[in-house]
């Protein structure tokens, strides 16, 4: 072994002497000579001591009666929010001091009290290596020996492999089959959104409460302007999870100049108005930060950068997709409706997608 | 009550206490325990406060907080939401901080108490890691300290996504395209954990029962098998004069660490409480309720969270390829998955990759200094500072309006730095390490400066320097140097290859990988050497490196 073993535990007095007479390893001095405190030779810093320990515990008495005082005496009532607001940061700063001194006042007294006042020499304790001494562990082997020949675990093979036959499937099986009803299976759910041919683009009332469900007119886009665009009927009363539904079929319109799109975009495009999914096909946060001079979209969460000009095609960051389209047009009365369903999953990646 | 009274009524208790449980035992076992003091010794106990704090505060929040995304149309105190439909945990969220007194602080509480709670295991972790203190015996205490930090991240993130406000959801769908991204099984995975597509109704309640149940109860169980383990290996201590491996000088659990323990409890909930009364966290109403589709821009999960959140915003796209008609999305995999599983498992493992390195199998009870163990601590170093980059890179949207950069130029320095920086910092901190280890021998052989300068009558100048004491001394001197292990040969007498050399040949690798550069303590012959020539003339002495030394007789 290479370690420097000669030079044993530290601090344990082994000391090998090398030539000359010295030892090879310093030795430990042992503990430095204890120095008094002004409390414990002084009576009056003693006397001292004690009342700056009471005035503490003092002090938490005094923080607990203004907690209970403010608790009944600040009620968090007005007419408007600003009157509310404000009662509530009086409520909420008063019963959060008055907590803060009656918890604080308790500790720092104890803590002053065991410094100045409770002995402060220190003292030794041995320790004991955690392995047990040969004795200990002989006498431990000979229990459980005597306990495995008495339960006859090695003889009997039958009983050990059945039980673990038993075991085994017990702690796997029912825990597997339980979860199975904790949700349904996937199926088609990732792959397919709200939209259908002939739907109509309405405005999504969370972005625009004024908008809410009104079908659009390319006439009401000028160039530059975005709408954020639900299908129409996605929040009625018979879609059982309108949020699911949301989360995939978000879209954003857009209309630009046509000569700024690109052919493959141009096909799925109205007079320069394109609709893109809004759902990052990174992670799913919703992508809506629209630079209008370089006409790309940037996504909030890990700035994942499309550009509206190469058909949302990832130009910066950690999407490795682009926000698929959807291809639209208008119906009878002039209104922007899908030509399409979306042609591929929107959203986030998942095994499946392909 | 008079004071023989209340010794009566003491004694009477202590009575009935023994005669039930044999009360006297425990006592005569654990009061007069002794416990070392030192100031990094509190940020162990700074976690186990806040987490009591998290109870006790949480258990309030459980009393007012609806777990279910069950509409309800908002009609509280807050108008801007006024008339809103909205989940019930979000209004329940909303009506616990504005009509119920001290909810609100309750809440801050809470929520500055998670914080408090994983920053203090991290640096708890470190002072750890350091000073060497999970080496044997301390293993199993690592192990489960590990695997605690781990959790505590989870469970503030848990406990992030029940006010099902907008920040919080935008967690959540991050959470579930990161389940979805896992090959083969992660639809699945996902769709019976939301029970169904992203969000569902069922996430939020299943959640709360994970936060208020599943997880506080292993902490709970965690946390006790971590203290237990600490009152039968006894509490390291610092090197020192008279503390040695075989001892524990410090203060005895009844009264003065009751007291200090006990009253720095109170201290924490003090301050916490300070915060929560004073300054706003998680302003929940401001966000709004989580809805699929609007956007928040530059928003940041809680600060444990950054250093993931920064690895996923660096990943570039093209690592999501397709195989045979699947898709495999390693730009999530890597930083979301894999990157996590790389860090945590070296750090698990960490006590027996440098028992490898040490061939030591001995106790260690007695700390060390980290400019002793220079190896680890640029090993250290460097974790932290990948960390710390990531941590950055999670703000890379803030730095660029901050300092009105391209969020590209950033995302792509930040890029390279996360592979050069953290190698350098491991050279630095050991070139560091290593130079404090030579101003301690130089300290040792020639004393401490006084800033007092003599003239020889030759015209020579030197500075006064006094000699150590012994108690001072031996701070400087206590410490083992290690050598690198020399790999026995792979090949018996007989030419006939040993098992495991091959395994014996990483270790002694590694070994070298962690004790090449070496300084050893000075021994009294060099210190008696050193006097001879001070006696000579007052020519400088450098601290001399162990390379140039000749190496002791007798290894
Ligand atoms: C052990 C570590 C714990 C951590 C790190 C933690 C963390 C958090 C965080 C960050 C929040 C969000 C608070 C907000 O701003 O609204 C939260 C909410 C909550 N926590 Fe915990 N918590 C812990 C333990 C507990 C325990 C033990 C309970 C109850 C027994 C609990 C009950 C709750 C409840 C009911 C909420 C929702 C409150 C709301 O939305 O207003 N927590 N937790
Ligand atoms: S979710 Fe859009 S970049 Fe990550």
């Amino acid at each position: 072994m290479s370690i420097d073993q000669s030079h044993g535990h530290p601090g344990s007095d082994v000391a090998t002497t090398s030539e000359g007479g010295l030892p090879e390893r310093f030795e430990n001095p042992g503990l430095e000579p204890h120095r008094h405190r002004m409390a414990d030779v002084d009576p009056k810093a003693a006397k001292r001591a004690e009342r700056q320990v009471a005035a503490l515990f003092g002090l938490s008495t005094l923080g607990t009666i203004l907690f209970v005082v403010s608790y009944y005496a600040i009620s968090i009532e007005g007419d408007s929010w600003a009157e509310i607001a404000r009662q509530l940061r009086i409520s909420t700063t008063l019963l959060g001091v008055g907590l803060a001194l009656a918890t604080f006042g308790v500790g720092a007294g104890a803590v002053h009290w065991a410094k100045t006042l409770m002995p402060d020499e220190e003292r030794i304790e041995l320790r004991h290596p955690m392995r047990g001494t040969d004795e200990d562990r002989d006498a431990a082997l000979d229990i459980l020996r005597e306990g495995s020949a008495e339960a006859g675990i090695g003889r009997r093979p039958l009983i050990r492999n059945s039980l673990l036959g038993a075991l085994v499937p017990l702690t796997v099986g029912p825990a597997i089959v339980l979860l199975r009803d904790t949700g349904p299976l996937p199926g088609n759910d990732l792959s397919t959104t709200f939209w259908k041919q002939g739907m109509a683009l309405v405005h999504d009332p969370i972005t625009d409460p004024e908008g809410l469900g009104r079908k659009i007119k390319p006439e009401d886009l000028t160039i530059g302007s975005v709408v954020h665009v639900l299908p129409e009927g996605i929040q009625a009363e018979e879609v059982e999870h309108p949020l699911d539904e949301i989360a995939k079929a978000a879209v954003l319109l857009i209309r630009l100049n046509p000569d700024d799109l690109d052919e493959t975009s141009r096909a799925g495009a109205y007079e320069g108005i394109v609709a893109y999914s809004k759902i990052c096909t990174h992670m799913g946060c919703p992508v809506a930060l629209y630079e209008q001079q370089t006409h790309h979209l940037l996504c909030p969460c890990h700035q994942s950068t499309f550009d509206l000009k190469q058909n949302c095609k990832v130009i910066f960051g950690p999407a490795k997709r682009p926000l698929p389209q959807l291809a639209i047009t208008v119906d009878d009365a002039g209104y922007l409706v899908a030509k399409s369903p979306f042609t591929e999953a929107a959203g986030p990646s998942f095994w499946e997608r392909g | 009550m008079s004071t023989t009274t209340t010794a009566k009524a003491a004694g009477n208790l202590g009575n009935w206490a023994d005669e039930r449980v044999g009360a006297s035992k425990g006592v005569k076992f654990l009061a007069r325990k002794i416990f070392p003091d030192h100031w990094s010794f509190m940020l162990g106990e700074v976690a186990l406060y806040s987490f009591i704090i998290l109870l006790l505060t949480g258990v309030f929040l459980t009393f007012f907080y609806i777990p279910s995304v069950g509409h309800t149309v908002y009609t509280g105190s807050y108008e801007q939401l006024a008339g809103q439909t909205v989940s019930e945990a979000y209004a329940s969220s909303l009506s616990l901080s504005f009509d119920v007194r001290g909810g609100l602080l309750m809440r801050q509480i809470h929520h500055w108490s998670a914080l408090i709670f994983v920053a203090s295991i991290v640096t708890h972790m470190f002072r750890v890691f350091f000073t060497g203190a999970f080496r044997k015996p301390r293993e199993i205490n690592w192990v489960i300290g590990s695997v605690l930090a781990l959790l505590a991240i989870i469970e503030g993130f848990a406990g992030y996504s029940l006010p099902d406000d907008l920040l919080s959801g935008t967690g959540l769908r991050i959470a579930s395209s990161i389940i979805l991204a896992i090959p083969v099984v992660g639809s699945y995975i996902s769709f019976f954990l939301f029970g169904g597509q992203f969000p569902g109704e069922e996430f939020i309640p299943r959640l709360y029962t994970i936060h208020v149940l599943l997880l506080p109860g292993i902490f709970l169980a965690l946390i006790t098998a971590h203290l237990i383990l600490l009152v039968v290996q006894k509490h390291t201590q610092y090197p020192g004069p008279g503390r040695t491996n075989d001892n524990v000088v410090g203060y005895p659990l009844f009264p003065v660490y009751m007291a200090k323990a006990g009253g720095f409890f109170f201290i924490v909930f003090g301050i916490t409480a300070l915060m929560g009364a004073l300054f706003t966290i998680n302003p929940i109403w401001a966000y709004g309720a989580y809805h699929p589709s609007p956007v928040t821009a530059g928003s940041q999960p809680d600060w444990y969270m950054g250093w993931l959140d920064g690895a996923v915003r660096l990943t570039p796209g093209f690592l999501e390829f397709q195989v045979l008609g699947f898709t495999v999305s390693g730009n999530i995999l890597l930083p979301a998955l894999i990157i996590p599983g790389l860090v945590t498992m070296p750090m698990i493992l960490y006590p027996w990759i440098e028992q490898w390195a040490t061939g030591d199998k001995r106790e260690h009870h007695l700390l060390d200094r980290p400019r002793n163990v220079p190896t680890r601590t640029g090993l250290g170093v460097m974790a932290i500072t990948f960390y710390l980059l990531l941590l950055v890179s999670g703000g890379n949207d803030i730095i660029a309006t901050h300092l009105r950069l391209s969020i590209n130029d950033i995302t792509n320095s930040l890029r390279l730095l996360v592979f050069v920086v953290p190698p350098l910092a491991f050279v630095v901190t050991k070139r560091i390490c290593l130079g404090l280890q030579r101003k301690d021998r130089e300290k040792v052989l020639h004393g401490r400066e006084t800033g007092v300068i003599y003239r020889t009558e030759e015209g020579e100048f030197f500075e006064v320097h006094e000699p150590l004491d012994e108690h001072d001394r031996w701070l400087l001197v206590q410490h083992d140097s290690f050598r690198p292990l020399d790999p026995a040969p792979a090949e018996d007498d007989r030419g006939v290859k040993r098992p495991g050399a091959r395994f014996d040949k990483v270790k002694a690798k590694l070994s070298s990988f962690y004790f090449e550069d070496r300084i050893e303590p000075v021994t009294p012959a060099e210190l008696e050497a050193a006097h001879h020539e001070h006696h000579g003339g007052h020519e400088a002495v450098e601290g001399s490196d162990e390379a140039e030394r000749p190496a002791l007789a007798g290894h």
